[in-house]
């Protein structure tokens, strides 16, 4: 068995308020429960809610990995109640920031430094475990593997596949396809553009056949020229690339922070109709909180 | 010498880039609308930032799956902005003295790196070779000196008396190293390389670009990087610090079907190319 909830659907800011009821106003986070683990995609303000489900549970061993460590995908994470309690067990995985050097464990130290939280890392009491993950590491998780591709964005994003036998599900984090830097009549045009065909490839290879693929869908595609280089993907993007990998559910999620229920259900209407109907096309969803889908 | 090769791997995290790319670097990305193609050119002519940023890309710390084999490839791989960040983390550094203090001149020495690299490319195309694989030729000549700058930067006075030697007795640079300091450049920089976990195909050319080897022995990329080297120094753009030679090893005369004289003849481009690449690290 195999199912997931999104507990935060939003992209770069928490956007509560009467505008955003229907699909939510948290930041990223995806609970998956597959047999009797409990593996979670991403810390958004979405962890706080359901943290707060997770009480009958304990004591608990559940498992996060952190697509990067941008504020709206780790900002729910001091307050994951379940590092408080002694007995349960939190592993956290995440990649290493090549430019820093510091691995996944600076989201969560950092935040609790004194200035910015009144309780020090030092003072949780759960059993707190950090696990560095190179790019395709295979994490086995009773029977769950979960493992992961580096994506594309301004910091360094893990998009992770979760597999229970025959039941797959992809998340992408915060992910927009590369683009060619060079023009077309430039010298270097067909290298780079050599480069970005590898690296798609790298990325469908995992994401091929999956039953479900969560998508960074942020922009329309008349917005995305303003945003272009901002790591983000449109619903072009995310149509192309679910079809181009074949998957059997496509869920658009990181809602951008001022779209309102209306809008949001009025950009996805007029993706699909820019986007008609193809054999054998996935079915596509707008990620909702609260939403429990089984795979 | 291993105690050495520690105490350098661990001073050359430290070490700065070249003065041109740190002030443009840190110009360029000061505004927020840089344009990703102008800092690639500049990472890319600048063989300290380029080894930096290829070791902390291919370091397996961070874990990629692939080996990143040039700047270009890295964007694409590791993203814009990790690169961005990388190369303004090295300006932040501090900038290489225009003229050491073991007497290299450094602007001479950047001009050799480019000068070998963009001769390297130019003839690697010339065997055939396609744009993707040329750009290893670019780098394995950009990066092949990449001892001699570690040397000038920490063993300033071993290394000033290894040049004072190559002036006055003519032997060779490699000679004179081995004999100040234990070791040669080549050693140097291809131990670092491989510490480094750089692509193969470039800890080779900098390690065996000196090397004598039978036809047959050798590879494409090392030989161009061998004959650029000997060339740049015929066409006396820029200096490293060593001898000029007035042949081609055999095995590389062998490789392009003719000496030297004939194969520089037989550039086409050559003024052209080099002059790019001056003009670029004159601004």
């Amino acid at each position: 068995m195999m199912k997931f909830t999104f507990r935060g659907v939003r992209g770069s800011i928490p956007s509560p308020g009467p505008k955003t009821v229907k699909y939510g106003g948290n930041t990223t986070c995806i609970e998956i429960r597959a047999n009797d683990e409990l593996i979670i995609l991403d810390a958004g303000t979405g962890i706080f809610p359901l943290s707060q489900t997770l009480f009958s549970e304990f004591p608990l061993t559940c498992h996060i990995f952190i697509s990067h460590t941008h504020w709206d995908h780790i900002q729910g994470l001091p307050f994951f109640i379940p590092m408080f309690v002694a007995g349960n067990t939190v592993n956290i995985y995440g990649g290493q920031d090549p430019v820093t050097g510091n691995g996944v464990q600076e989201a969560l130290s950092r935040q609790l430094e004194y200035a910015f939280f009144p309780i020090r890392e030092a003072e949780l009491s759960a059993k707190l475990e950090y696990i560095a993950l190179s790019e395709n590491q295979v994490v086995d998780i009773g029977d769950v593997q979960v493992t992961n591709v580096l994506m594309n964005h301004p910091a360094l994003n893990y998009g992770y596949k979760v597999t229970l036998g025959d039941k797959s599900l992809f998340f992408s984090g915060d992910h927009e396809w590369p683009y060619n830097i060079y023009d077309p009549d430039d010298d270097d045009y067909q290298l780079f553009e050599d480069h970005i065909t590898q690296k798609r490839k790298s990325i469908i290879d995992i994401v091929a056949g999956v039953d479900v693929l969560i998508v960074d869908t942020a922009y329309t595609d008349a917005e995305y020229p303003a945003k272009k280089g901002w790591g983000h993907g449109s619903f072009s993007s995310s149509i192309e690339m679910a079809r181009e990998a074949k998957v059997k559910h496509c869920f658009f999620t990181h809602h951008e922070p001022t779209r309102s229920d209306g809008d949001l259900e009025k950009v996805f209407q007029e993706a699909l109709d820019e986007h008609p109907s193809q054999p054998d096309d996935p079915k596509f969803y707008l990620a909702q909180e609260e939403f429990t889908f089984e795979l | 010498m291993s105690d050495l090769h520690q105490q350098l791997v661990q001073m050359v995290d430290k070490m700065p880039a070249f003065p041109g790319s740190v002030n443009k670097v840190l110009q360029m990305t000061s505004a927020i609308d840089c344009a990703p193609k102008d800092l690639v050119q500049v990472i890319e002519h600048d063989p300290v930032m380029m080894a930096k940023i290829l070791k902390l890309v291919n370091s397996a710390y961070f874990g990629l799956s692939r080996e990143i084999t040039s700047i270009k490839h890295g964007v694409v791989f590791v993203g814009l902005n990790t690169i961005k960040n990388l190369a303004i983390s090295i300006a932040t550094m501090g900038m290489l003295p225009k003229t050491g203090p073991a007497g290299l001149d450094m602007h001479n020495f950047l001009l050799h790196s480019l000068g070998t690299a963009t001769i390297a490319k130019l003839l690697g195309k010339r065997l055939g070779v396609t744009s993707d694989k040329a750009t290893d030729y670019f780098v394995g000549g950009l990066l092949h000196d990449i001892g001699k700058v570690v040397f000038a930067q920490f063993m300033p006075q071993e290394m000033e008396r290894a040049l004072k030697r190559v002036e006055t007795e003519g032997i060779s640079l490699s000679l004179a190293e081995t004999i100040e300091i234990g070791a040669d450049h080549a050693q140097l920089g291809g131990m670092l390389a491989e510490k480094w976990q750089l692509p193969h195909a470039l800890s080779t050319c900098i390690k065996e670009h000196h090397v004598q080897k039978l036809e047959g022995d050798s590879n494409m990329v090392l030989d161009c990087v061998v004959a650029a080297n000997i060339i740049v120094k015929q066409v006396e753009f820029g200096n490293a610090g060593n001898l000029v030679e007035d042949r081609l090893p055999s095995h590389v005369a062998a490789r392009f079907g003719m000496e030297l004289d004939e194969l520089l003849e037989s550039i086409r481009d050559l003024d052209e190319e080099l002059e790019k690449a001056n003009a670029f690290i004159r601004i």
